[in-house]
């Protein structure tokens, strides 16, 4: 079985087709994009804000921008990458709605992964024990979590409901490994959920 | 910037002696005309001057596919040692050199950032400056006498395209990278701007693309105080005293704005030089008195105020959207050049937020870019001192270009 972490991770590698422009938000310690520019040619820019990060991703040889996401993607064209990943960060964002516009804007195709507040055994901690949930998906206490937006499958698809946004498929990640989101299913029974996704053509026009 | 070797030698103690295997060891300089009657330099100010003497030094060996070699840009008070112990530094009347290695030797030497073991290291003297590539000390071959002020008005594009000829001579196609901190990152950035066939990467460190007016402003004082000094005589001391207080002065402004507000705090806060009283009169008080005088004097003795005019000049005229109105992003449009950008958050002199204005150039001209700002106390001087975290990055960088 796959590494529970990397779940995502490998699934990105396997979706993005080599020789794409990638931009990578929030790339830790830059694996992904390294991977992806060494064995996928693609071009690669990542950004990142933690320093010990950013000095990893150098050591792996990406490009990577020290910045801020909550500021917004401004140093970014639109459109300008094949896709922007981002990986189970949304979560730790002080303004995760505005950075999802930005990644609409900037990339042609958008991929999200992120921890799902829903699932029913992050339900059962919370309910049985009366505390907060520590699991592998969510591997802090509520002390020094740097999840202050923790969120659900169901308010994300609220969000794309009301955006327009274009969802390319969806995938869910439990106790069964990964597979193509089944609904309701997997508001309680996926881990972790990651989306493709992309502006709606009328939007493009419009903009 | 500061003094690197105090700098160095108040932080970590020792310094790599000769015999060290992290040292270069001995080096000599060497001198190469690259300019004369048959081939002047074209400046930007117009003249095609010549002859032009150029010092350098090289460490480490020039790989047989001649893909190892990097450029190091020194700023304005650096030369082209670099690294290592001079052996000569008594014939070339260099005392200053006797108890030290070169200014970055910290970075450059067998394992270091600049691996000698590894790559192929080249540093040149600017021209206008003062140790050994021809400069305003020099005597002007029309007259017999020192050029003074007569000096053409140099640029850091003058002195890139001067580079460009020494990196023909040393037989070196492209540059596995150029890299420099503070002015020598301003000439990196020119090299991946102009020559963009000719460099594969480039370390700019804490560096931007045009001083700020709070910068030039410094500059222009620190000329002045020069200028004014009785000794100066236009430009024309060599037969006599050389204007020592007037550049000592300049260099105490300058090393001002090397420092940071906590560096200063940290060093010298408001220590008493003797005692801890008031002495209720208007000399020398306080440590950080002493210590800028300390700097300005040790500097006079190895700097000329007539370079310290032109270099200056040089930095202020540095602006690199100029040719473009002003827009950095076309400026960069023509950079094929990995670029390696660091920062480092209390340098006032060239402040992050101007660094990262390169960073965003290349992106929005879809280029990738590395950006990096480093949380430091150091100030300006930081780029000498966090060796320990900038080295890894520099390395790495290196190792995948």
């Amino acid at each position: 079985m796959q590494k529970r972490t990397r779940w995502d991770h490998d699934l990105i590698f396997d979706l993005i087709p080599a020789g794409s422009s990638v931009l990578d938000l929030g790339c830790g310690n830059g694996e992904l994009l390294a991977r992806l520019v060494e064995e996928k040619q693609v071009r690669g820019q990542a950004v990142e804000a933690d320093p010990d990060q950013v000095m990893a991703a150098i050591h792996n040889g990406v490009a990577v921008y020290q910045g801020d996401l909550d500021r917004g993607l401004a140093e970014f064209n639109s459109k300008s990458f094949d896709y922007v990943v981002v990986e189970k960060t949304l979560q730790a964002l002080r303004r995760p709605l505005f950075v999802l516009e930005e990644i609409l804007r900037v990339g042609e195709v958008c991929i999200v992964s992120f921890p799902n507040f829903s699932y029913h055994e992050v339900v059962k901690m919370l309910v049985e024990t009366g505390r907060m949930p520590v699991s592998a998906s969510l591997p802090y206490q509520w002390h020094d979590t740097p999840n202050i937006h923790l969120f659900t499958l169901l308010d994300f698809l609220d969000w794309v409901e009301k955006q327009e946004v274009t969802v390319v498929s969806g995938y869910a990640w439990g106790a069964f490994g990964y597979r193509n989101l089944v609904l309701p299913e997997d508001i309680t029974g996926a881990e972790e959920l990651l989306f493709v996704m992309r502006q709606t053509p009328e939007h493009d026009a419009r903009s | 910037m500061t003094d690197p070797l105090n700098v160095c030698r108040e932080k970590q103690g020792l310094f790599d002696g000769p015999d060290s295997p992290r040292s270069v060891g001995w080096t000599t300089p060497q001198r190469v005309v690259l300019a004369d009657q048959s081939c002047p330099l074209p400046l930007d100010c117009g003249v095609d001057f010549f002859p032009v003497t150029v010092e350098y030094e090289t460490y480490g060996n020039f790989s047989e596919a001649k893909d190892n070699a990097v450029f190091l840009l020194h700023a304005l008070s650096g030369d082209a040692h670099i690294a290592g112990w001079d052996a000569d530094w008594e014939k070339d009347k260099r005392p200053w050199r006797r108890d030290r290695p070169g200014w970055w030797d910290q970075m450059v030497g067998p394992g270091k950032a600049f691996n000698t073991d590894l790559y192929y290291v080249v540093c040149a003297n600017l021209l206008g400056s003062c140790y050994g590539t021809t400069g305003p000390w020099e005597n002007n071959p029309l007259t017999g006498k020192p050029y003074g002020l007569d000096f053409p008005v140099v640029t850091v594009q003058d002195w890139v395209r001067l580079q460009v000829r020494l990196q023909d001579y040393l037989g070196i196609d492209k540059l596995l990278a150029v890299a420099g901190g503070s002015l020598g990152g301003q000439q990196a950035l020119a090299w991946a701007m102009n020559y963009p066939e000719r460099v594969r990467s480039a370390i700019i460190m804490a560096a931007s693309a045009r001083l700020s007016a709070q910068g030039l402003a410094f500059n222009a004082v620190g000329r002045q105080a020069i200028m004014n000094d009785p000794c100066f005589q236009n430009g024309n001391y060599y037969d006599g005293k050389p204007p020592a207080n007037g550049l000592e002065l300049a260099r105490m402004l300058g090393h001002i704005t090397y420092l940071s507000y906590k560096s200063m705090e940290g060093k010298f806060g408001r220590r008493y030089e003797n005692g801890s009283q008031p002495g209720y009169h208007l000399d020398k008080e306080f440590s950080v008195e002493s210590y800028l005088e300390y700097q300005g004097r040790a500097f006079v003795r190895r700097f000329d105020a007539n370079s310290y005019l032109y270099l200056t000049r040089a930095m202020d005229y540095f602006d690199a959207a100029s040719a473009f109105r002003g827009n950095l992003a076309a400026a960069c449009a023509e950079i094929d050049a990995k670029l390696l950008l660091l920062s480092f958050s209390s340098d006032w002199l060239y402040p992050p937020r101007d660094t990262r204005e390169i960073a965003k150039a290349m992106l929005a001209n879809n280029k990738s870019v590395t950006y990096v700002e480093l949380l430091s106390d150091y100030g300006h001087d930081a780029f000498l001192l966090e060796t320990d975290r900038t080295t890894p990055m520099i390395s790495s960088f290196l190792g995948k270009v």
